[in-house]
């Protein structure tokens, strides 16, 4: 089989020593992680590399050699690097050299125990150990489930490299009998920043936490779990954001280290999400407050609720005459409009009762954008609910006739073909019904459905201004779910940092000479967006869409009453 | 050992296909399609700005112009870097695995590396494609539940579609090399 070593690029101008790394021997490749220099005692550096064995759970050994002659000192050495061998016994035994400046080296394995004395291929390729180490390989998803004896060879690679950290933690400024060549032999990295904020996280996340435990215990409190006030909770969509964000507080601000990449981009990403709400919010804020536009929106507000009501008056008028030619009952016409007028009345005063407070209430109201965009997007949302409150019980009024109408109708049409429904059985039986019974339940049926157009053209006006304030509504929603849900550190570091998300590798084929290996160079190939949004999407509190649409339209025509949002905490009918 | 060869497409456009061989279990195939054309890029942007113009006359409205002219520009950019596929290349690397990468007329390049282990074979299979029967070239993945099984067909030269020509000497080039994971010693 073709012998690969991967060969790290930063060790390319290291001086003479022993390859240190992993074979992996199902797959024929050494993946070599360190050169070690001479001099060092053999012992010794079995010693060292038991000790990283243990810790990192890696079998790091010895699996070569390494020269790099910039004089011609070439025979000693070559002895000297054969010698070596017997002593760190290893199967095969690889033997790299470099002459001068060259580009291209030259490989050779040496098999003492071999079943084939034929000379095998060696395919070297470079990697980029920093980005190696700090990459993630996403499986791709719908492979997300298989065990780790399905793992790919490429992330038994990235595996290798990811967990000898400990391996890279000594630099050559370092006194110890081990001197090694990797990517932080130069010396190890720190930001002093970074450090500083790990300090002072410790103490922010436990004020934090005791912050956080205080609102929920007071939120949790008996006094507001009375009926109309947990009802009242229950509806406001305000509620249900601020309950999910102080969810999301809580997963940030608790001590626990993240276990794995997943929770810890999670975290991350909840972070980054409400910092940038935070912003957002206290943008609107002080475009809000500056030059008093809170007063004038709710100057505005009243008269806009007394033009939807005037125009609501109009649609009432224009349907107790000859809407669109069709012809009434005058009686049952004259009914419900005046019904619904009066309505619209008795709206029109509670609003002008309210006036005089609107603007104090919405400036205080106002100022609980801070909390974020979302939490503000949800309150337009809830006054856009409240606003159009009468037409909400104008389409509960007019479902609920309709619905009995249709239900009557139903049950009567049986009577008059001489079924009935029975409730035993679920199904339609053939019944023998009185004369009376008959002459009473056909007069009525005909009465019924000389009503329906009426009816059913009230039932169709509101269900329609229903619908629009709904997609209203729904779009609304659908903009918070959109703020919720996108995780835009992984996002940004995607954009910023690309090899740290890796959905695989890619191979390109350096300048070849004949004789000496294959030498490719091996670069991480970074996850696409899309792949980024759907791995790393927060979870958000509701779901759409409740019905589908097929149901939806058979809710529509017999008439019952449709919620268009669900969310997770409700039961299942 | 690079050597080139002139081919044509399921729709008559001329292709080139070049093979290099590395080393002797590493070739590299890739077909190139043609570049863009002045002539087409000048009419489109004329036909475009024309309408404009027409626009312009009817309504006065300068706007229009502007608009046309970002019209043109951002439809450039996105046909260049998201719609026009320059040249399209196999690299199929003995016992490592085999690459498919995409190049863009912008410079983009759009790769996807399939592991040996994962590859089962690759074939020519025949597809309906609007109104024609043609033959492409597609790599075949191993189901892991099933040994038999296939779990994913994977097409390849989608954008160029070569002749059955063209596909014959891609195949008989990969099999030489998928042909030596057999006789190896596993």
């Amino acid at each position: 089989m073709v012998l690969k070593v991967f060969f790290p690029s930063c060790c390319s101008s290291a001086d003479s020593g022993i390859l240190i790394g992993r074979w992996i021997s199902e797959q024929s490749s050494a993946v070599i992680l360190a050169v070690l220099h001479f001099p060092f005692i053999p012992v010794q550096v079995k010693q060292y590399l038991g000790e990283v064995q243990r810790v990192t759970k890696v079998s790091v050994s010895v699996l070569g050699s390494w020269s790099n002659s910039k004089q011609e000192k070439e025979e000693r050495l070559s002895e000297f690097l054969e010698d070596l061998g017997t002593i760190f016994c290893h199967e095969p035994w690889i033997q790299i050299s470099k002459e001068g400046d060259s580009k291209f080296w030259s490989c050779s394995t040496l098999q003492k125990h071999s079943k084939n004395p034929q000379e095998e291929e060696i395919i070297l390729v470079y990697y980029d150990q920093r980005k190696v180490m700090l990459s993630h390989l996403h499986p791709p998803l719908d492979t997300a489930g298989q065990g780790p004896e399905d793992a790919s060879k490429l992330s038994a690679i990235f595996d290798t490299v990811a967990r000898s950290q400990v391996l890279f933690m000594t630099d050559r400024y370092d006194e110890g009998p081990i001197k090694l060549t990797h990517w932080q032999s130069d010396g190890v990295e720190a930001s002093i920043i970074v450090e500083l904020l790990k300090q002072a996280s410790v103490p922010a996340c436990m004020l934090l936490t005791f912050l956080l435990s205080l609102l929920s215990g007071i939120c949790r409190s008996r006094v507001l779990k009375f009926w109309p006030l947990s009802f009242l909770w229950s509806k406001l969509s305000t509620c249900e954001q601020l309950g999910h964000r102080l969810q999301h507080l809580q997963v940030i601000s608790s001590n626990k280290k993240a276990q794995n990449q997943n929770q810890l981009m999670r975290k991350a990403n909840i972070f980054v999400s409400l910092l940038v709400d935070v912003a957002l919010g206290i943008l609107l804020l002080s475009w809000l407050y500056r030059k008093n536009r809170i007063g004038h929106l709710a100057d505005t507000l009243i008269p806009v609720a007394d033009h939807v009501a005037e125009e609501l008056q109009e649609l009432l008028q224009w349907l107790m005459g000859a809407p669109a030619g069709l012809k009434m009952n005058r009686a049952l016409d004259q009914v419900l409009g005046r019904f619904f007028l009066y309505h619209i009345h008795l709206w029109i005063s509670y609003i002008h009762l309210l006036s005089p407070f609107i603007e104090m209430i919405l400036w205080y109201v106002g100022l609980s954008a801070c909390l974020g965009l979302t939490v503000a997007l949800c309150i337009l949302s809830d006054i856009i609910a409240l606003l159009t409150f009468h037409i909400y019980c104008f389409y509960v009024y007019g479902a609920r006739l309709y619905c009995l109408k249709i239900y009557g109708l139903s049950s009567l049409w049986r009577l008059f073909r001489g079924k009935k429904w029975n409730v035993l059985r679920q199904r339609v039986d053939s019944c023998s019904y009185d004369l009376d019974q008959l002459f009473i339940g056909t007069l009525l049926f005909t009465i019924l459905l000389f009503l329906l157009p009426t009816t059913a053209l009230y039932y169709l006006v509101f269900t329609l201004l229903r619908l629009l304030v709904v997609v209203v509504q729904g779009l609304i929603h659908l903009l918070v779910d959109l703020i919720d849900s996108l995780p835009l550190y992984s996002l940004i570091l995607r954009l910023c940092r690309s090899y740290r998300l890796a959905a695989g590798v890619k191979f390109r084929v350096l300048e070849q000479q004949d004789g000496k290996p294959l030498r490719l160079l091996m670069q991480i190939n970074p996850l696409s967006y899309g792949g980024v949004v759907q791995t790393y999407r927060l979870p958000t509190y509701s779901c759409y869409p409740r019905d589908s649409w097929a149901s939806l339209c058979k809710k529509l025509f017999l008439g019952e009453l449709i919620y268009p949002w669900k969310h997770k905490g409700d039961k299942q009918n | 050992m690079a050597e080139e060869r002139r081919f044509r497409s399921a729709s008559g456009v001329p292709i080139a296909l070049r093979r290099h061989q590395h080393s002797a279990s590493c070739r590299e195939l890739a077909v190139r399609g043609p570049r863009l054309q002045l002539r087409s890029l000048s009419a489109a942007t004329s036909a475009v700005w024309l309408a404009a113009y027409g626009l312009f006359a009817i309504s006065e409205n300068s706007m229009v112009l502007s608009a046309a002219i970002f019209i043109t520009l951002v439809g450039l950019i996105i046909y260049l870097h998201f719609v026009k596929i320059d040249q399209e290349s196999l690299l199929v690397i003995g016992s490592l695995g085999i690459q498919v990468t995409s190049s863009y007329a912008s410079g983009k390049e759009s790769t996807t590396f399939i592991e040996m282990g994962q590859v089962k074979d690759v074939v020519i299979n025949e597809a309906i494609h609007m109104q024609k029967v043609i033959y492409y070239l597609c790599i075949l993945l191993r189901d892991p539940e099933d040994p038999q099984g296939v779990s994913e067909v994977v097409p390849l030269f989608q954008s160029s579609k070569p002749r059955l020509d063209c596909l014959i000497e891609v195949y008989k080039s990969c099999q030489e090399i998928l042909e030596q994971r057999k006789t190896a010693p596993q």
